[in-house]
């Protein structure tokens, strides 16, 4: 496979809204899309996780609000306001309760995302 | 690891105190015994006070009492399902069920108690239960399914809870007792008929004074129970709940000392008349008293261990601990009903003096029972309303001298006046806070000087409050006053980010003229911000500003109800509210409502709030219902905003008879008037048009109610969990000055309240509570109420409908897709049909596309 075929072009940077999320879809899959920009308007990464919230059942985790907690990065599931890492994926709440992490990268402005990791 | 081997100890019996008696050892002296636990039950130890709760969805699981990783982790040999059968006291060697032949150094019986079964014919019949274990409890949920009528035999404290269990279930419920009242240890005769008449209105029918003779088949039912006196009763179950009876088969036929009605004989050591068995919990006799309850049983178990982990140092400590008797104070909640017993409740002690309060209308009983110079309390009758349970108690166990009047105690607190009681400085490091788990004062204090300064870390660490919940309160008291003491102000930080209160945070938001979160986060806070803070932020912020909570900076900080203006439900739907002021609606309304539902295949529904819910529209069909809805006129209901939610209203004087005030009409007015508000929490309002009160007005954070003159303005009412009746604020107001007095409490509450406050908690807790808001809002005692009108009129004058705005801007819009590089719906959201509409598909089985 080449570089080109394993990343989803799924919109511009500019399209999600600092410290905010977007759903892409990606193949069949849903992907929530979260961007970190600090308080200065520093950009911090983008990272993306399963839209998917298990404890809801519900495509929903691209509209959670994001944050960090003890100095994790996070985002809240709307539903319960469980969380999950955005790094890991895994549910600060609950043991055993996750959502996958995908690769995601900018490039000239454009948000790419790869495999699930 | 270990030199010798080590000495071998056996547990009969894993029940609550068993498994108490284990934790204790093993806190004590890790890895020092060798130690095998009989448990004959098929799962390790559950929590059998919250035995009834497995009615109610409280799983197996749930109730364990035994954490997942103890048996791994203290090396301790848990066999399940497997009973003693014999002991040999002089080989010291016991035999199991399964047939083992165990050696024991030192042998601990935790075996509990068995339920009483009268001996009378027909006694064994099917359907003739009882209730102590989980296959109890499954085997009477068995026969419930196949029964209607259902019969307890006992009106004690048990008894009681097993008839709720059988209500519950849907059976008609009867509860027969032998002597004349319920409850006839705990609570005394007065006590005893209203808590009777209680329960009869809850639809259980009481009869006392019935001995049954025998149980023979039923004519209408599955039995008939023949009384002595010549009745009887046709029912379909019976649980029997006469009393409990220690299990001392073993420790009798083994020759252990017993009591003349059983138990086995412990010392204050909990030693029985073998020096190398221990007895503990419900099966054992201290001073001829068994005793029916888990405090007693966990500190036999405390004891136990102590000594027992003391005996296998070489250095034995020189004042081991000694169980001296224990308080059978009882606090319970019963078929709803409160019903608390203190002491010595039945005025035994000689010369000892009543205090008797009784309010048949409102159902409460209280009576205090005290020394002969009413110094000192003795004992407490509380039915119908027990929260004082926890200041009585103190005084009992503390023996803190009572006040001049002690009747106060008892006496129902007038409007305003002072909280009467004890402050929890005034107890002594040993009072006893838990008694479940005998939790001193000292002990939490130790607690919170080693860090546990959160209420569950407090919890967690002394174990105060996690069995019956009782001291909760009392807990939560006293660690709020040891943290002021130590100069801490108690925790009221909105979360990691921000160092403050919300009302601090509002306060440095406001003379800092800050505009936007991350400016309140560089100025006041740390770190990214989270799910608690950012929506505090963005009410501080409109509260303050009244800016669009769509506009851009604003966006990232909206939980998801205000970021797409409508309720996120279960299947990642919305739902849409228009706001229909004062529950008033044309016809024509009705209809374009009714035909956007049709359109857009919604699940419609009225609501609780006077007006119409419209459920399942997914993020990209919202502006287009919308547009629809404002088109018609419609403006949003701000079903989703921490604001005003409702004004509800009755008829009034317009068609009804007896309106003394248009009530539709002043609460369209007051509706228009507050449309938006952002608020700590939701805001409700009622209007009712004359005394009879048909909207309720009185269960709302605002409520107005028409007078001949004017208006009376009731405010801090609530409905939700805990309802609060709302108090009455000022009377015979007219219009003007009314809207001036709710402007000034609204402002003052969106000012000082802290997130997620409704008005009713705000009130409460707000020092010195409705006279105080009184002298602020209509005596103007700070000087601020012209401050507070002109903030109100600014956001009034502000104020613009969020859809109306929404759904003219072009990047607004942009966001209510599902995928931000896709026009396609969410394929997960899926719906079944129900009498005749839509409802969400159960994840099981939606269709995976
Ligand atoms: C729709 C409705 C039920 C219905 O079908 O009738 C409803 C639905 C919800 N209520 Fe309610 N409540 C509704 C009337 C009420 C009422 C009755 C009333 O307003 O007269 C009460 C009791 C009165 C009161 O508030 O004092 C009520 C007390 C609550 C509470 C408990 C509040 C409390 O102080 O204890 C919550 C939880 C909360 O807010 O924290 C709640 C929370 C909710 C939430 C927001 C739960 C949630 O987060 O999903 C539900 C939102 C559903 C939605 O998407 O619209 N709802 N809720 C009612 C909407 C009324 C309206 O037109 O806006
Ligand atoms: C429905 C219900 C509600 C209650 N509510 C309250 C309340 O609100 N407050 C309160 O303080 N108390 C309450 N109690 C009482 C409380 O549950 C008991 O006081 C407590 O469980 C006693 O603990 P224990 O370990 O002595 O006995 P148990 O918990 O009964 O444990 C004894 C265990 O020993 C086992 N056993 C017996 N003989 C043998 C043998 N030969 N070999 C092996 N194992 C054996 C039994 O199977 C059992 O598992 C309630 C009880 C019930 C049933
Ligand atoms: S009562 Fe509970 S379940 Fe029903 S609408 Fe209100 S919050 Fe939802
Ligand atoms: S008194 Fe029962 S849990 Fe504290």
């Amino acid at each position: 496979m080449t570089e080109q075929a394993q990343w989803t072009e799924v919109c511009a940077l500019a399209d999600i809204i600092p410290n905010a999320g977007v759903c892409a879809k990606v193949g069949s899959a849903q992907v929530a899309v979260f961007r970190l920009v600090s308080p200065q308007g520093v950009e911090e990464g983008v990272f993306a996780l399963g839209n998917f919230e298990p404890k809801s059942q519900a495509n929903v985790l691209s509209r959670g609000l994001v944050g960090d907690l003890g100095g994790v990065s996070v985002v809240a599931s709307p539903v319960y306001k469980n969380h999950y890492a955005l790094t890991t994926g895994a549910c600060l709440e609950e043991e055993g309760l996750s959502v996958p992490v995908y690769a995601v990268r900018v490039v000239e402005g454009l948000v790419l995302v790869g495999a699930a990791v | 690891m270990f030199d010798s081997p080590r000495p071998k100890l056996v547990l009969v019996g894993h029940g609550m105190v068993g498994q108490k008696f284990l934790e204790q050892l093993h806190a004590q002296s890790p890895g020092a015994f060798e130690v095998t636990v009989l448990c004959e039950e098929p799962r390790p130890a559950y929590d059998r006070v919250h035995l009834s709760s497995y009615f109610s969805g409280t799983t197996a699981q749930q109730l364990s009492l035994t954490p997942d990783d103890f048996f791994a982790c203290s090396g301790y040999a848990l066999n399940l399902g497997e009973g003693a059968a014999s002991i040999d006291a002089c080989a010291k060697t016991l035999v199991t069920t399964k047939g083992r032949t165990l050696a024991y150094d030192t042998l601990v019986l935790a075996t509990g108690s068995y339920p009483f079964v009268p001996p009378l014919p027909g006694k064994d019949r099917a359907h003739c239960l009882v209730y102590r274990t989980i296959e109890d409890l499954e085997a009477i949920a068995a026969s419930a399914k196949v029964s209607k009528i259902g019969t307890v035999v006992g009106g004690g404290l048990l008894g009681l809870e097993a008839a709720k269990a059988l209500k519950d279930l849907g059976l008609t419920t009867h509860v027969v007792e032998f002597a004349p009242r319920l409850m006839a240890v705990q609570i005394d005769d007065l006590g005893g008929r209203l808590l009777r008449r209680k329960i009869e209105q809850l639809g259980v029918t009481v009869h006392t004074q019935k001995n049954t003779k025998e149980i023979i088949d039923g004519e209408t039912a599955h039995h008939r129970m023949v009384f002595a006196d010549g009745g009887h009763l046709e029912t379909d179950l019976i649980l029997f709940s006469a009393g409990i009876r220690p299990r001392d088969e073993l420790a009798k036929s083994s020759g252990l000392a017993m009591g003349e009605r059983g138990g086995i004989c412990i010392d204050n050591h909990c030693r029985t008349s073998d020096a190398s068995i221990y007895a503990i919990g419900e099966c054992a006799l201290w001073e001829k008293k068994i005793y029916g309850l888990v405090a007693p049983g966990y500190q036999m178990a405390e004891v136990a261990a102590k000594q027992i982990a003391q005996s296998s140092t070489p250095s034995p400590v020189p004042h081991p601990p000694v169980f001296t008797g224990a308080d059978m104070s009882t606090k319970l909640k019963l078929m709803g009903v409160d019903v608390a017993s203190i002491g010595d409740a039945h005025a035994a002690t000689p010369g000892s003096l009543n205090y008797v309060y009784s309010d048949e209308v409102a159902g409460i009983y209280k009576k205090l029972v005290v020394s002969a110079d009413s110094k000192i309390l003795l004992g407490a009758v509380l039915v119908g309303e027990a929260e004082d349970y926890g200041n009585l108690l103190q005084f009992a166990l503390n023996a803190i001298p009572l006040a001049a009047n002690p009747e106060d105690l008892i006496l129902p607190v007038r409007e305003g006046g002072a909280k009467k009681g004890l402050g929890v400085d005034l107890l002594p490091a040993s009072a006893t806070i838990c008694s479940c788990n005998n939790v001193s004062k000292g002990a939490l204090c130790a607690a919170i000087d080693a860090g546990n300064t959160s209420i569950g870390a407090l919890k967690k660490c002394t174990k105060a409050g996690t069995t019956c919940g009782g001291c909760s309160p009392l807990v939560k008291q006293v660690l709020d006053a040891e943290l002021k003491a130590r100069g801490f102000t108690v925790e009221n930080h909105l979360c990691e980010h921000f160092a403050h209160s919300r009302q601090g945070l509002f306060h440095l938001i406001k003379m800092g003229s800050i505009k936007s979160f991350d400016a309140a986060l560089i100025a006041h806070g740390k770190g990214r911000g989270c799910d608690i803070c950012k929506p505090a932020v963005a009410s501080i912020l409109a509260s303050l500003w009244n800016e669009h909570i769509l506009m851009p900076k604003h966006q990232a900080i909206q939980d998801t109800n205000d970021y797409y203006l409508a309720n996120l439900q279960k299947d990642g739907t919305y739902s849409v509210v228009p706001r229909i002021p004062g529950g008033e609606i044309t016809p024509e309304k009705l209809i374009v409502i009714g035909e956007v539902g049709k359109k857009y295949g919604l699940y419609t529904k009225i609501t609780g709030g006077q007006r119409i819910d419209l459920f399942g529209a997914r993020v990209e069909q919202l502006p287009l219902i919308w547009k629809e809805l404002v088109d018609a006129g419609f403006e949003s209901g701000h079903a989703y905003g921490k604001s005003l939610r409702t004004v509800k209203s009755c008829v009034g004087s317009n068609w009804c008879r007896f309106g003394v005030q248009d009530s539709v009409g002043m609460a369209i007015l007051l509706e228009h008037r507050y449309r938006g508000l952002r608020s700590p929490h939701k805001i409700k309002f009622g209007v009712s048009g004359c005394t009879r009160e048909c909207a309720e007005a009185q269960s709302k954070d605002v409520g107005v109610i028409a007078t001949e003159k004017g208006w009376n303005l009731f405010v801090s009412g609530n409905g939700g969990m805990k309802p609060r009746h709302a108090t009455l604020l000022a009377m015979d107001l007219d219009d003007a000055t009314m809207i001036q007095f709710i402007d000034r409490y609204l402002m003052f509450y969106v000012r000082t309240a802290d997130r997620l406050q409704r008005t009713s908690t705000w009130l409460d807790n707000l020092e010195g509570g409705i006279d105080y808001v009184k002298q602020v809002v209509c005596e103007d005692s700070l000087g601020i109420a012209a401050e507070l009108e002109a903030e109100m009129q600014g956001l009034v004058d502000t104020y613009e409908c969020e859809w109306k705005k929404a759904i003219n801007d072009e990047e607004t819009l942009k966001r209510f897709k599902h995928f931000v590089n896709s026009p396609e719906p969410d394929s997960n959201i899926q719906f079944v049909d129900e009498r005749g509409q839509i409802k969400p598909r159960n994840a099981l089985t939606k269709e995976t596309v």
